[in-house]
């Protein structure tokens, strides 16, 4: 099999595990490019359907690009639409560093949002090669109920044998793009035609590389205006994707703090 | 600098898992991997420069991977971590599995995602515990291709002999468990010797390893092969889902081995129904696919509606998959509280879900030494031979011919606690003894009842299930029952196990399969005669509870299952008809308590000891439960 086929098989599996196995369930749509190939990838895995809603949870300090995307594509994709808000940063443990702070709120306005429906389990788009965290998650990952996540006790997971049984009150985050790495996502956007957002093409020289609130996410040196153009400087890139995310590189262990506390 | 990917190609990625003792330089034979090919972030070198310093230690190249704040603080890998790095001919994903032994289960969660392993060894130390484990791991996982790196040779003077020493050490160990290793390569992580240049090629003037001339570590990677899927194996589709979002019933899964093409007639078990493909539906596609491959998710529809739910397994008619609801394991075992015999556990076999019980446990294998001792129990992180038992009828294949639906998982509550490969040695496929063959049989009513008959003759008919070892007494006994019954006035016969393999039964041998047929066959007659109103003896071994279970369905009510009880060390001392002296000697294959399994009953209706009882003794216990069961106003249910 080609390794796109088989990443996208792969994927598709893991949705339908968690569509057969977990209810009721949730899609985070970030609006980034790794979560549209997710709404994609679900589409083909359900035969052209979303059967579950997707989640925006949003910090109100987006890009109005994404804003548009989001009106446009939830109308086009026929997606059932969930968005939430965020509380104010004064709300946030001020222990963390300002940027990790500002992105906490995140994880509260999602933990509130998760609480009002009741979502057993949410599908979230994080992937391997992101960050060194993320390469360690499972793709069926258990959080209990302040959703917290324990990653000194992970489920062990082999042989596509997912954790699918949980005591009441425990969530699950689903990861079906776990295995791709960036150049994968972008790849697969150009064989399959995915629309993303604009901003990941180069204006003036600068593009996005990754989406995030626009406080705290700067764009890199780019003249990439095309897929093609995208995938050839990835190719030769050895900077991370997450350069431009400020709250990765406060302190050495802030992202790992972050996450532990429940952010994606 | 990494070398530039082909544009608009796709690649090759293989998953390599690099395994072996804790401390024995895992990590940093990784970071060192990934530095000396270029695949580090700019600053990365720097900052681990940083971090190493405020920790007062040199340069620490397990840094890289080692993420977390716990793991830095305590020098080891917690969890299994993935990185990517990529080479001129494909790309790798590097799973760095830990060492210690406690964690074990992310051992397994890494390396069973592998297509390819590195066990690193250190070379001052040697072989260790750990080592063994997880060689034997790979093994059991599936990992086939192993390469062994023999690290910080810096710590033993770069020695050829040392090597040499542990080179045999490794090879003599894998050699025992079938494991061949690829290449055998010494190493220094630390000065990124033979990592991803060969030692001997650099012309440095240190030739600290210049008598050794094959590959360096990365030269091995790149001569692992390719990762292939079973096409050219039977079809195998675990149903994963079935989907209604229109009219069509969508059926949801992936090809775990085969190919399957619209026009197929598929077998879905165990329910044993059938039902051609008419579609495979991909979505955004016009073009009409006709055919779909192991590893691909698919969506079929089908020409009938038939009930096909989640669980069961499609395969073409003519290679279906095994039925049986008894199986053999070689598990791993991951919970605190150990495996013991008589307690359940959840299946999950493919998308297959089923309560089973630990009917026996085999052996318990030392991965040090690889000796199978006996145990009541397998430990954490012990590795056992298990006999595995369930109530409903499993659809499944051996490990060794179909490794994808060959193998599962068990669950405890909420946690995933076992991983374990199937073997059918010893236990009969029982797929023919489930299908019912001919589609048009209608049953016609008797005009002459039970209770007729039991008015006519004075007693109720039944079976009594005679089941015990070779030399346990069955036939002795059945015949003096038989005549002690027939004098008290009971309409009374007994189907003895070598009267009745030299008529109806003439074409059958004694392989498992044939074995279970003898007793469906036998099964059927003695519910005849019980319902035509005679007490039915039958004198079988009949080892497996499976085969009992049917016998007691085709009786209808009337079944008694009397277990003829005396130990293995009494029957092969009484030994009537030379047998045990025979199956002993290797001259006879299959040979029940030797060489195959007897399952005891679980709930007989009587047990005869007899060992404790003489013959009078023993005729009188079962004419005496006759006399109470099979009275004319009987119920002829069970006891």
């Amino acid at each position: 099999m080609l390794h796109l086929d088989e990443l996208e098989a792969q994927s598709i599996y893991i949705l339908r595990e968690a569509y057969s196995q977990i209810d009721p369930l949730a899609m985070l749509w970030s609006l980034g490019k790794d979560s549209n190939v997710m709404v994609w990838l679900a589409k083909k895995a359900f035969c052209g359907h979303v059967p579950f809603p997707v989640v925006h949870v949003d910090t109100g300090k987006k890009f109005q690009e994404m804003y548009e995307f989001r009106d446009r594509y939830a109308a086009e994709w026929d997606l059932q639409l969930i968005t939430g808000d965020c509380p104010p940063v004064e709300e946030v443990d001020a222990s963390l560093p300002p940027a990790a702070r500002s992105a906490a709120r995140k994880t509260l306005g999602l933990k509130a949002l998760l609480e009002e429906h009741g979502f057993k389990g949410v599908i979230a788009g994080i992937r391997r090669d992101e960050q060194a965290t993320r390469a360690k998650e499972r793709v069926f990952s258990p959080r209990d109920e302040s959703g917290t996540w324990d990653f000194r006790d992970q489920p062990p997971e082999f042989w596509d044998q997912y954790k699918t049984d949980f005591p009441p009150g425990a969530h699950i985050r689903i990861h079906p793009l776990l295995h791709w790495t960036e150049i994968d996502i972008w790849r697969y956007i150009e064989r399959e035609n995915i629309p993303i957002v604009p901003l990941y093409f180069a204006r003036d020289g600068k593009r996005y590389r990754s989406l995030g609130d626009q406080d705290i996410t700067s764009p890199i040196e780019s003249q990439a205006v095309t897929l093609e153009e995208i995938i050839e400087e990835l190719a030769t890139t050895t900077t991370s994707e997450r350069a431009g995310r400020a709250m990765d590189h406060e302190r050495e262990d802030a992202f790992e703090r972050l996450r532990a506390s429940g952010y994606m | 600098m990494s070398p530039r990917l082909p544009l608009g190609s796709e690649r090759e990625a293989l998953k390599i898992v690099i395994v072996g003792h804790v401390d024995h330089g895992k990590s940093t034979l990784i970071g060192r991997l990934l530095y000396e090919t270029g695949s580090l972030p700019p600053g990365k070198v720097e900052e681990l420069k940083a971090v190493s310093a405020r920790r007062r230690m040199a340069i620490e190249w397990s840094f890289v991977l080692d993420a977390f704040q716990a793991e830095r603080d305590q020098a080891v890998t917690i969890d299994t971590t993935q990185i990517w790095f990529k080479t001129a001919a494909r790309d790798y994903v590097i799973i760095d599995a830990p060492g210690h032994r406690e964690f074990l289960k992310n051992m397994v969660s890494g390396a069973a995602a592998a297509d390819a392993a590195v066990l690193v060894v250190d070379a001052a130390e040697g072989v260790r515990e750990q080592t063994r484990r997880h060689g034997y791991l790979l093994h059991l996982l599936g990992v086939r291709q192993v390469a062994v790196a023999v690290s910080k040779m810096d710590l033993v003077d770069y020695g050829e002999a040392r090597f040499a020493e542990v080179s045999r050490e490794i090879t003599h160990y894998l050699g025992e468990i079938g494991v061949v290793p690829t290449f055998i390569v010494p190493i220094s992580g630390r000065d990124g010797d033979n990592v991803a240049v060969n030692k001997a090629t650099t012309g440095k003037d240190d030739a600290t390893m210049a008598w050794y001339d094959g590959p360096c570590l990365l030269e091995a990677l790149e001569r692992f092969g390719s990762v292939t899927r079973p096409v050219d194996q039977p079809l195998r589709l675990p149903v994963q889902d079935v989907y209604k979002f229109d009219q069509r019933r969508i059926v949801a899964g992936r090809i775990e081995s085969g190919i399957l093409r619209v026009g197929d007639r598929l077998l879905f078990s165990p329910s044993n129904r059938t039902a051609r493909v008419k579609s495979i539906e991909v979505w955004s596609s016009d073009a009409e696919c006709l055919e779909a491959r192991a590893g691909q998710s698919v969506a079929i529809t089908l020409d009938e509606q038939v009930f096909v739910e989640r669980g069961e397994m499609a395969s073409h008619e003519e290679l279906p998959p095994m039925l049986s609801t008894v199986f053999r394991a070689t598990l791993f075992w991951l919970a605190q509280e150990p495996l013991e015999v008589d307690r359940t556990y959840k299946l999950k076999l493919g998308t297959r879900e089923a309560r089973v019980r630990v009917q026996s446990i085999e052996r318990v294998i030392d991965t040090d030494t690889l000796a199978g001792n006996p145990a009541d129990r397998v430990e954490r992180n012990g590795v056992g031979e298990v006999v595995l038992r369930c109530r409903e009828i499993l659809a499944l294949d051996e490990y060794r011919d179909l490794a994808r639906s060959g193998r599962f998982a068990l669950v405890e509550d909420y946690d995933t606690v076992a991983g374990g490969v199937i073997s059918m040695e010893g236990y009969p496929d029982q797929r023919h003894a489930f299908g019912v063959k001919s589609e048009n049989l209608t049953s016609v009513e008797h005009r002459v009842t039970a209770p007729h008959r039991t008015e006519r003759n004075g007693h109720c008919g039944g079976v009594l299930w005679f089941t015990g070892l070779s030399g346990s007494g069955k036939s002795t006994l059945a015949m003096a029952v038989e005549q002690r019954l027939f004098n008290k006035g009971y309409h009374v016969y007994v189907l003895d196990g070598d009267n009745v393999r030299g008529g109806l039964n003439a074409n059958l041998g004694f392989s498992p399969e044939d074995r279970a047929e003898n007793i469906r066959r036998v099964g059927e007659v003695a519910g005849l005669f019980a319902d035509s109103g005679v007490i039915c003896i039958s004198a079988f071994i009949s080892p497996y509870r499976a085969d009992r279970v049917r016998a007691r369905a085709a009786a209808k009510g009337g079944f008694h299952e009397i277990f003829i009880k005396a130990g293995l060390e009494a029957c092969e001392r009484r030994d009537p008809k030379g047998l045990y002296r025979k199956a002993r000697a290797g001259e006879i294959a299959d040979f029940t308590g030797i060489s195959a399994p007897y399952e005891p009953p679980s709930k007989a209706e009587l047990v005869v000891d007899t060992e404790a009882a003489d013959i009078e003794e023993s005729v009188r216990q079962v004419v005496d439960y006759v006399e109470r069961k099979f009275a004319r106003h009987c119920n002829p249910g069970r006891a």
